[in-house]
This record gives C-alpha cells, structure tokens and sequence, in this order.
C-alpha cells in the first residue's frame, strides 16, 4: 500500500516508476499483478455527442485513482462503464482481468457484486428506511438469516458513524448523511471495488473532509481499489497527501505524507471532452503547465 | 425521427420491455411479496372509484335509455340494454381508463423519479434487476387485478341501473333483474373478462415503459406521466375495437 524508503530521503513518486515498484510488491501476491480495472481505447457517442473519446487507463489494486474534470467531461461516464449500467461503442473494459464488455446483463450481476457504488445524491431508496437501504444487497443476494442481515448493516453503518440513523427514513437525513449511508450500502459485502461518484457534490467542508477519511481508511485499512470522480480540489488534497493508521488505542488516525512515507495508491486523471488530458501524480499535476490544468487547479 | 420510426422504436421498446418480464419469470430471484402489496395498491385501491364508476354509468344509462324504450315499449327491456352495455364494453373499457390515470399514472411517476434520482441504477449496482423487481410486479398486478376490478364495476353498474329503473321510473325490480338475466350469456361475460386482461398488459406495459426511459429531471418526470396515461388511454380504446371484433368472431359475442 505504502512505498518507504530505508534512508531518510524523500520519496519522489514518479508515474513512470509505479510500476516496477508494484510488480516488485507483488511477487509474494501475484493476484497483484492483474489490474483491478481496466479501460483499453473505450469510445462513447450519444448520436453526435461524443462522451469518451479513446480512453485508456489501469486501476491497480489497492489504488485510488481521482478522476478530475468539469462537468460532462465523461468522468461519471466512465463509472457509469464500469458497472455495466451502460456499454462502450467500442474498446474494452475489464475488471479483475476479465472483459466484461460485452456481457449480459444476468452476467455483470456477478461481476457487480465485486463493486461498490457511491452515487451523487446519495441514490437511496426513498420507501426504505436506512436499515433496509443497507440491507438491500443482502435480501437481493437471498441472506435469509436477520441476526447476519443485522450485524452487518450495524457493522457497515458504524464504519460511517451513523449507527444511530438505522430507523430512520432517507428524507429525515441530512445531504452529508445520505451520502455516507450510500456509502454504508455500497459497502455491503465487502466490495474490492468502490466507485465514488461525485460523492461530496454540494456538502460543506466539513462533512465533505468526513467523506474523504471513508475513502482513504477504505483505500489504505481496507486495501479498496477505488475511483473517486470529483471536481472539488479540497478532495484531490485530502486524497493524495493523507493516509490512514490505527493507533494503539485502536482509533483511526489521518496523517499527511512526508519524509518518512509518501503515498503512491493514489494518482489523478483529469478529463477534457472524453479524452484523457493528464495522468499521473498529485505532485506532477500541481507542478504541469498546461493551462487548462492550471486554470482547473487554481479555478482562474 | 419521424412519427411513424417513433411509434416502432416505442412499440419494439415496450414489447422488449414485456418479452424481458416473461423471461424473468422463469428465472429467480421472485418477488411474491412486491406482487402482493401491488395486487392490493392497484385492485384494493383502486376498488372505491372503480364502483363509484360503475354504479353511476349503470345509473345514468337507464336514466338516459328508458324513456327511449318505454317509446318503443320496451322498458321491460332496460336491466338487458344496461348490463348488456356494461359487462361488454363500458365496463371494462371505463374500469381500463379509471385505472390508466389513477395506476399508469403513479407507476409512471415513481419509476421516472427513480431513474432521474439514480435509484434505478443503484438497484442495478446492487444487484437486482428493475425489471423484475420493479415491473414484473405491477404487470402481473394490473393483469390480475383488472379483470376482477372490472367484474366488480359490472355488479355496481347494474345495481345502479336498477336502483335508477326502480326508485325514478317505478319499474319492478324483479322486471330489471329478470332482464338483466336473459340478456347477458355466458360469452359476454367471458369476452368481458378478456378484454381487461390486455388492457392490464397494455397500461402496465406503457406507464412502466415510460417511467423507466424518464430523461430531462423532475420536467421529465412530468412528461412521463402525461404521456403514460394519455398513450394507455388511447391504446385501451384502440384496442378494444379490434378485441371487440375478435371476439365476436370467436366467441360469437354480439352476433343476431
């Protein structure tokens, strides 16, 4: 998950040395090796509307890789994709080195079960309450047993800190809460993929950094591969520069990168009109002079 | 796209949209429950207007056809005039449109606000499948219940009829009765069975259609709703000429 150095020397993450460093990890773990996911040359036009262009790139296990871009570059799009909830015109998608591309819908039921979703708004069920919203991958997977369905909707519900709302109906929740009940629910099952769809889309800062620390102690305590669509530059500073321990006491604790460790799970692709315009580090996109880029990072 | 392009894209949609229902019968999971709270939604629900209809379309019609008759002198003749109209075609045909804007209605509203809510596509995500969860349960609803909901409108069109014949035209209900008797056969009752039974198909398969390709937000919603129940009505009435026919051919229905 982490990359440290014996020495006391800064760690300068680079793209182009991502991946000897993880094939070197992976030895003991050869699963490692195979991307979670995988888009090779994905195009997608609604009539004359092109949405992706061309668009390659990996999701390696246990990375977080930020999607950047204004709104309709494609980048729920490609979420969208991943899911199967649409197919590409052309090119390939794969998850965990299978091609799912082509597959039927009965078929990426299967594959679905691997994946995580965390929609914009939330996407719960408004009939349902926040217990039965949590419990709806379990009841759809047939877990007849309620004292299993029970422990892990308090077990999710707990990891976003909201174990006291599972009686309550969505429209009682606040914006932030919806959102980290979806992420309970996305949660459900253990998923080794999560996809976050503009997850802190219209939430103050506050709650905004609360979603942050769910997808970075997923990323880094419970090596989650994950995608995290967002066009707020709070998240990408939160994401790339802060990772997750367990102290002593067993508490979850956010620290900043620095001389001793530095992150290389995460890395940001930034969106222009379908195509890929950057891929690469935090420290490479702050330091890229490309104005597009610029003006996004900087909003001017 | 022309209209005629849209008509068959919408036609090819719709009968898609059925053709995935009936083979995601055979395949589990099932939702028995989900078909039993849509059963009573759509049939208990929907029961107090459906018998309000049909009560006062029984009503009026002997209010408005007796005085004809006593004409020709055949007031005798009214419970058959009426329940003869009402077990045939206004019966289902009223009962089918009753429930096109109280059903193809809200089936269309909740499905469309799913879809610009995302929540269509979280159920995909987590594993259950819309058209079996969602509308697999309403068409089998609206496919059993309407039959009996138009049963019912056709008991409270003729108790109307006959309370009409009775208390304003003085008849003798066992006059009415005995009318009503001789004139209905066991076909009309059978042709007036069938006819809800596509009907149910027909609402259930527009509103569900339209709900589940809502684009454009709440605006979109909307449309969906409009064009659901205004769709399913029209289809109702075009549809029960051509089963009107079909059944008289076969069953003999209407034929002196």
């Amino acid at each position: 998950m982490f990359s440290s150095q014996d020495t006391e020397d800064v760690v300068v993450v680079e793209e182009e040395r991502l991946e000897p460093v993880d094939l070197e990890d992976a030895v003991d773990e050869p699963d490692r090796i195979q991307s979670a996911i995988e888009f090779r040359d994905v195009h997608l036009a609604f009539d004359d509307q092109v949405v992706l262009d061309g668009v390659s790139f990996t999701v390696r296990r246990g990375e977080t890789k930020i999607i950047l871009g204004r709104s309709g570059g494609g980048k729920s799009t490609a979420v969208r994709l991943i899911l199967g909830l649409l197919k590409p015109d052309s090119g390939q998608i794969l998850i965990d080195g299978e091609d799912i591309t082509h597959f039927t819908e009965e078929e990426m039921m299967n594959v679905r079960k691997k994946i995580g979703m965390v929609f914009q708004e939330g996407a719960l069920f408004d009939s349902l309450s926040v217990y039965e919203n949590v419990a709806y991958r379990l009841r759809e997977q047939g877990v007849i047993d309620e004292d299993e369905v029970e422990s892990e909707v308090h077990r999710m519900l707990r990891f976003v800190d909201l174990d006291d709302a599972f009686d309550k109906m969505p429209d009682e929740l606040s914006g932030g809460m919806r959102r980290r009940v979806g992420i309970a629910r996305a949660l459900v099952g253990d998923p080794e993929i999560v996809l976050f769809d503009e997850p802190t889309a219209g939430l103050d800062p506050p709650t905004a950094r609360t979603i942050c620390e769910l997808a970075i102690k997923l990323r880094d305590l419970q090596d989650v591969s994950s995608i995290f669509v967002t066009h707020e530059m709070n998240n990408l500073r939160y994401l790339s520069s802060e990772y997750a321990t367990v102290n002593t006491d067993g508490e979850v604790m956010y620290e900043k990168e620095g001389e001793k460790l530095c992150l290389i799970n995460t890395e940001v692709l930034m969106f222009r009109d379908g195509k890929i315009i950057f891929s690469g580090s935090d420290e490479r996109l702050r330091s890229s002079e490309d104005r597009y880029i610029q003006r996004f990072i900087n909003g001017k | 796209m022309n209209p005629l392009a849209k008509f068959i894209d919408e036609l090819q949609e719709v009968s898609l949209l059925l053709w995935n229902v009936v083979t995601g019968l055979f395949r589990s999971p099932r939702y028995p429950g989900e078909i039993i709270r849509q059963m009573d939604l759509i049939g208990v629900g929907s029961l107090p207007i459906v018998l309000l209809t049909g009560f006062f379309t029984g009503g009026v019609l002997v209010l408005q056809t007796f005085p004809t008759l006593q004409y020709y002198g055949v007031h005798n003749e009214a419970g058959r005039s009426v329940a003869t109209s009402l077990v045939r075609e206004l019966g289902p045909v009223l009962t089918a449109l009753m429930v096109s804007g109280r059903i193809g209605s809200a089936i269309s509203a909740e499905l469309g606000s799913m879809v610009v809510s995302q929540q269509i596509d979280a159920m995909r995500a987590l594993g259950a499948e819309p058209t079996k969860k969602l509308v697999a349960p309403r068409l089998i609803a609206l496919i059993v219940m309407l039959p009996l909901l138009t049963v019912a409108a056709d008991i409270f069109g003729i108790l109307g009829g006959g309370t009409i014949a009775s208390y304003i035209y003085n008849q003798d209900v066992n006059v009415f009765v005995s009318s009503v008797r001789s004139g209905i056969s066991t076909e009309d009752v059978i042709g007036g069975i069938i006819k809800p039974f596509f009907f149910g198909l027909i609402i259930g398969g527009i509103a569900c259609h339209k709900g589940l390709s809502t684009t454009g937000g709440t605006v979109g919603v909307g449309r969906s709703t409009i064009n659901a129940v205004v769709l399913s009505s029209i289809w109702v009435i075009i549809f029960d000429f051509f089963l009107a026919k079909a059944i008289q051919s076969v069953l003999g229905v209407g034929v002196i």
